[in-house]
């Protein structure tokens, strides 16, 4: 196959606390093909974020974590990247879309003085002008019925739902290739988060902008990944398609998560060990979906 | 313009908007409000002097037959100025540095903070005594010392926003789409405490005037015959209860400018939102 857009080899993070080292991830390994879906699916603290976070490159910095492992993006290893050039692919080549729409925007400057600066990361130098129309067509794309008006308003005068569009425009306005979905509308209803997931998945696909999907609503994965990888404790448990995940979890871990999805019918929440020994189980891959496999 | 409307309808800060437009205006229109602008530097009239408020001179004469009303006007002057490049040169220094190591974090924080402790501990009149005790007492000394006091006040508060700020959404926004750290810093951060600074500064610009006018008072701020509504007091202080109105009418003065001031940077605090 072609050149992952990204692909995650052995990944192990750890933070330097006082009492040693606290391991996060313990060697994780994962590849998002070019235009593919990937969901990474994972209770709170199950190490979803913080991959997300070595990915763009944030980890890195931080003096007290301990990363090894390979990260490639494009097929260049980051680590061996010049510091300036992986720099560079934030904001163009990556980018990420927040739990948070509202909080994400700057509350203090108009929605067109964030956009004009998310487009100045890819063409330095661009006339408001045509900033301004750049804006207006992206957020047409994302149904945004009245793009003048939103332009010039602030993120605290518009819905939830409608920053969350306008952080999806500004996310893919530069056509990027990678696209880190951080529990994206979470803070949303349910409804509005639908809507806009579902405007994004078209985006995407337009754009064939690959995704990684970091979620824990499975209902959510279901709609909008080709395939799921499980994570518990900082190691991937389950991985495969999704329709085979969801018709045929494996793992004892991923048949808990299946479980604790609250029915609308009724019946209460089932009773889930909080711990059990068989979460720690190895991995499972579905058939032809092991990383061997599909990077063969 | 909108923050001034609403001044202007609750009675306390109109109130101080008309106290502060007072003090500002007749400072500016000093040269054409005042009867005497000559009594500004050392003269001297025997025939007329330590007498009470009568017209033409309605706050009366000082011990050498100066009109204090012009003088008193002319005190605001100095204070004004005073207040402004204090501020002026205060609140950068003191915001940037806020912002460094609220932002920055680890060493920077460390060692800057630990530095603005030590400037905080001391009590800040001791402190620009002291560096009016080792200066010679001139009014550009006297800003010297009263902006080395100052600064750590806004390092202070804006450290502690940026502190909360950087925690914010669209912080880590600004940083995944890849912006410097200056930028993040002076364009994303900054902007978020300017209401908390402009609120400070408005109330702060009362106590400047205060903490230069007790400079004075003990000697060590502006020297005669600048006119300066602190030594004023001090002089007309020995003569009190008698010759009352060298004491009252600038002791008036002062307290005429800090409450303006206090007023309108406490109704701002309450439009801009800003809890301390």
């Amino acid at each position: 196959m072609s050149t992952p857009t990204l692909k995650i080899e052995n990944l192990k993070l750890g933070f330097k606390t006082h009492g040693g080292m606290s391991e996060v991830l313990h060697g994780i390994s994962l590849h998002i093909g070019k235009g593919e879906r990937v969901a990474l699916v994972g209770e709170s603290g199950s190490g979803k974020s913080v991959t997300a976070r070595i990915v763009l490159g944030m980890l890195q910095a931080l003096k007290t974590a301990r990363i090894s492992g390979a990260v490639e993006f494009e097929g260049n290893d980051l680590a061996r990247m010049d510091p300036k050039a992986r720099h560079a692919l934030r904001g163009t080549r990556m980018s990420m879309i927040f739990q948070d729409p509202t909080s994400s925007l700057n509350p203090v400057y108009t929605i067109f003085t964030q956009f004009k600066e998310v487009l100045a990361r890819a063409k330095p130098g661009m006339s408001s002008a045509d900033a301004r129309s750049t804006a207006s067509a992206a957020f047409r794309d994302v149904s945004i019925a009245e793009p003048e008006r939103v332009l010039d308003s602030y993120a605290f005068q518009l819905s939830g739902g409608m920053n969350q569009r306008v952080m999806i425009a500004m996310a893919l306005v530069n056509n990027p290739a990678l696209l880190l979905a951080d529990e994206p509308g979470t803070a949303l209803d349910v409804t509005v988060q639908a809507q806009t997931l579902k405007l994004m998945s078209e985006l995407v696909e337009k754009h064939h902008t690959s995704v990684l999907f970091i979620s824990h609503n499975l209902g959510v994965v279901r709609e909008f990944a080709d395939r799921v990888y499980v994570i518990y404790k900082g190691n991937i448990v389950e991985q495969g398609s999704t329709e085979a995940l969801f018709a045929d979890p494996r793992h004892p871990y991923t048949r808990a998560l299946l479980a604790a999805v609250p029915r609308i019918t009724g019946g209460g929440i089932p009773d889930i060990d909080d711990d059990s020994k068989r979460f720690t189980e190895p991995l499972v891959a579905h058939p032809g979906f092991s990383e061997r496999e599909l990077l063969a | 313009m909108k923050t001034l409307a609403i001044l202007t309808r609750n009675p306390l800060s109109l109130i101080g908007l008309i106290l502060v437009a007072s003090v500002v205006l007749s400072a500016l229109l000093a040269d054409f409000i005042t009867p005497f602008p000559q009594h500004v530097g050392s003269v001297v009239d025997f025939t007329n002097f330590n007498k009470p408020p009568k017209w033409p001179n309605i706050f009366g004469t000082d011990l050498v037959g100066r009109d204090l009303f012009t003088r008193v006007i002319y005190a605001y002057r100095i204070s004004l100025i005073l207040g402004v490049v204090v501020l002026a040169l205060a609140v950068p220094v003191g915001v940037a540095i806020g912002l460094l190591a609220g932002y920055l974090g680890g060493w920077t924080e460390y060692l800057l903070m630990r530095l603005t402790d030590v400037f905080l501990s001391i009590p800040p009149l001791v402190l620009a005594m002291s560096m009016m005790g080792l200066l010679a007492p001139t009014l550009t000394n006297g800003m010297i010392a009263v902006t080395v006091m100052w600064w750590p006040w806004y390092t202070r508060l804006v450290y502690n926003i940026a502190r909360s700020e950087k925690e914010e959404g669209y912080v880590l926004a600004a940083e995944v789409i890849g912006a410097s750290r200056t930028h993040i810093m002076f364009r994303e951060i900054l902007p978020n405490c300017i209401p908390s600074i402009v609120t400070k500064m408005t109330l702060d610009f009362g106590f400047v005037i205060l903490i230069a006018s007790s400079l004075s008072f003990l000697g060590l701020g502006v020297q005669p015959p600048t006119p300066d509504l602190g030594s004023m007091v001090a002089e007309g202080a020995k003569y009190l209860p008698d010759s009352w109105w060298l004491t009252v009418f600038p002791g008036v003065a002062i307290l005429v400018a800090v409450f303006g001031f206090n007023l309108i940077g406490d109704a701002l605090r309450e439009i801009l939102g800003v809890d301390q």
